[in-house]
């Protein structure tokens, strides 16, 4: 797996190497590489409508050069990613690959991008690690610490002092859990007990029995958005929330896309995150309203934001370098990058390549016949905590 | 405590209404169907659209799901697994692999890969405490669906001519033959009717083991375990193979969740070094 990465990287690299600097091209070519089939499609048709929607409202010309969208699968699986990411730079000459729903699908991606000197932009996957594997990486989504480390103050701060943590044993729930265990535990908190599922778990009922039986205030979760649904229900069936205790976590559990589907099970859960839906800018009303017009059977979530600012991101760059498509260039002109994003106000680390913006704390509630993530605290300027604390 | 085996149990009983007709197709039959989840999968969509876009009841829904399953399953039997009976295991399971990728897209195609919930009426939901053990009132369902079963399956099996005929085919298909029974269409209405206690499970279990396209992959281990660690002469043996990884399986997670997901396969691998032909088979015959 790793040689053949390494292969398709070696090839990329001695194509596009050649062929870039002579970067008369009159096209920019953006390869977007996200799941369109399999278990993480939601989220792929998400990615997939927002920068399809950018592409509508600010038109394909940017810096006198014409820009294509290509748009291919990789089904969620990272041998795909990396064979697709390396097609599009050898092949189709892109300047930019984007996309990337999970950790895995990046990370087997990275070297590719060191080597073709491509910027890659991380739309979705959510580790701290992705930004440090290569410098031609930057990220536009959100930091699991960036959530967890809120939510671990929000908690401290309303009187809840003993949490067990729940959270699915692989890289991203590794850093939720330990950002927010390090956090609550600074301001004085106990963790009673770290419950870590394997991925493929079909059923949560023995795990939250153990919760039950240890009586904390609340339960922190992380899990990949499609099981939070489950796991909620069952938090109801075995009647913890009747025990008194909370259930609180990263915003993962109550994905917009889908939170309509878990019913009035979830109306009260607290989480910490970087977009609702229901955030009240104009900014945001504004992109709520067209993404719906454009696609009316979704609801724009957190990875419709990260595609539809990877875009901005992208076409900003490209403005600033007047067209130039050489790598570091492009790179250069994206570091500490500010916008005002429909999510609120955000930017681009310079020393990390990792995004800075504002984690607001949310309660679901229903408005109008549906579950939103209303939000009722912010916390601005939060940086990635996992790569502050390396320092 | 009683709690968590009450849980096994219910898990446990789910485990087994699903797994029973691979047993026979598997044990009875000698043909590796890796496709048996995918037939659990089609009753539990079954149940789902009915209920949710149709607004039938749900226990309605339930046996509509067996038969709907049992249909699927006797065309599937009739016109594709006919033609690989004497085959090698090699093609059974390219084959059967196959068909599950097949069923899984297609489900992804019209009905989306999210994971979906059957709406359950509301007297199903919650629990209750009884002697101080909190009892899901769904999981008591389960049990109480599955108890029902297993009764029915085993008057069928040794009271009926059905079942005799069946044990016959089983002990030994050319005497069986010679004696005129039509062995071809007793496998057949086997296959069927497996297929259909596995649609009912699939109906069944969605509210706990969570309905998606790629059901039948994430649970063909559990069903495979079930089959290997019962052995596949009885009812009985699967039967008690699957409250066994039940209980196993809840209490793995119960008491040590670090090493939880571990514990059904450590139980596998025990039963499968000590007793090969599985644990409660009833000496070997051939």
């Amino acid at each position: 797996m790793l040689r053949r990465s390494l292969l398709a990287a070696l090839a990329a690299t001695a194509l596009a190497g050649g062929t870039l600097p002579a970067a008369a091209q009159e096209t920019v070519k953006i390869g977007l590489i996200i799941p369109l089939t399999g278990p993480f499609t939601t989220t792929g048709k998400q990615l997939e409508a927002a920068a399809r929607l950018y592409m509508q409202q600010n038109g394909t010309t940017v810096a006198g050069k014409k820009i294509e969208l290509i748009v291919r699968d990789d089904a969620g699986r990272a041998e795909n990613t990396a064979r697709i990411a390396g097609e599009l730079i050898q092949n189709d000459k892109v300047s930019f690959i984007a996309g990337f729903g999970l950790t895995p699908l990046a990370m087997a991606t990275a070297p590719i991008a060191t080597n073709a000197k491509v910027p890659m932009v991380v739309m979705m996957a959510g580790t701290s690690i992705i930004t440090e594997r290569s410098p031609y990486i930057v990220r536009t989504s959100f930091t699991l610490g960036q959530s967890a480390v809120v939510i671990a103050d929000w908690a401290a701060k309303n009187k809840i002092k003993k949490v067990v943590t729940l959270v699915t044993d692989y890289a991203p729930g590794h850093d939720a859990e330990k950002s927010f265990v390090d956090q609550f535990k600074s301001k004085g908190g106990e963790i009673v007990e770290s419950i870590r599922v394997p991925i493929q778990n079909p059923d949560f009922a023995p795990f939250l029995q153990r919760v039950l039986d240890a009586k904390p205030d609340a339960l922190y979760v992380f899990t990949p958005s499609g099981q939070g649904s489950i796991l909620m229900k069952q938090f109801i069936e075995r009647g913890l929330d009747k025990s008194g205790i909370r259930l609180i976590g990263t915003g993962d559990i109550t994905d917009d896309d889908i939170l309509n589907g878990f019913g009035d099970a979830a109306i009260g859960v607290v989480t910490a995150h970087n977009y609702s839906t229901a955030h009240p800018s104009p900014k945001n009303q504004e992109y709520v309203a067209a993404f719906k017009k454009a696609n009316p059977s979704l609801r724009p979530n957190f990875a419709s934001v990260g595609a539809y600012d990877g875009m901005h991101l992208i076409y900003e760059a490209l403005k600033k370098t007047n067209g130039n498509t050489d790598g570091d260039a492009l790179l250069a002109a994206m570091k500490g990058m500010k916008w005002e994003s429909p999510r609120g106000p955000m930017s681009i680390d310079p020393e990390t390549r990792d995004i800075v913006q504002t984690i607001y704390i949310r309660k679901v509630e229903k408005k109008d016949g549906e579950l939103y993530n209303i939000e009722f605290e912010s916390f601005p300027d939060i940086k990635d905590p996992v790569k502050a604390a390396k320092k | 405590m009683l709690t968590i085996l009450f849980d096994g149990i219910a898990y446990g009983m789910l485990l087994f209404v699903i797994s029973c007709g691979l047993a026979v197709t598997l044990g009875l039959m000698n043909f590796v169907n890796l496709a048996h989840g995918a037939f659990a999968m089609l009753g539990g969509y079954c149940a789902y659209v009915l209920v949710n876009f149709y607004g039938m009841p749900f226990f309605a829904s339930l046996p509509v799901a067996f038969l709907f399953a049992a249909m699927i399953g006797l065309l599937a039997e009739r016109s594709l697994y006919v033609h690989f009976y004497n085959r090698s295991h090699l093609e059974q399971v390219l084959f059967t692999i196959g068909f599950v990728f097949m069923t899984s897209a297609l489900v992804d195609y019209f009905l989306g890969s999210q994971q979906r919930f059957i709406n359950l009426p509301s007297y199903l939901q919650g629990r209750f405490d009884f002697f101080g053990v909190g009892v899901g009132k769904y999981r008591l369902l389960i049990i109480l669906v599955c108890a029902l079963i297993v009764i029915v399956l085993q008057l069928i099996l040794g009271h009926t001519r059905f079942g005799s005929r069946l044990r016959a085919a089983v002990d030994d298909q050319r005497v069986a033959r010679g004696l005129g029974i039509n062995v071809n269409w007793v496998f057949a209405l086997t296959f069927a009717a497996g297929c259909g206690l596995a649609g009912l499970g699939g109906a069944l279990g969605a509210e706990i083991l969570s309905l998606e396209p790629h059901f039948p992959l994430k649970f063909m281990i559990y069903f495979l375990i079930v089959v290997s660690v019962g052995g596949t002469s009885s009812i009985t043996g699967p039967f008690l193979a699957s409250i066994l990884l039940g209980i196993g399986d809840v209490a793995g997670k119960y008491y040590a969740p670090r090493f939880g997901g571990f514990v059904i396969y450590t139980i596998m691998i025990v039963v499968l070094v000590l007793r090969p032909q599985g644990l409660f088979t009833r000496g070997t015959s051939k």
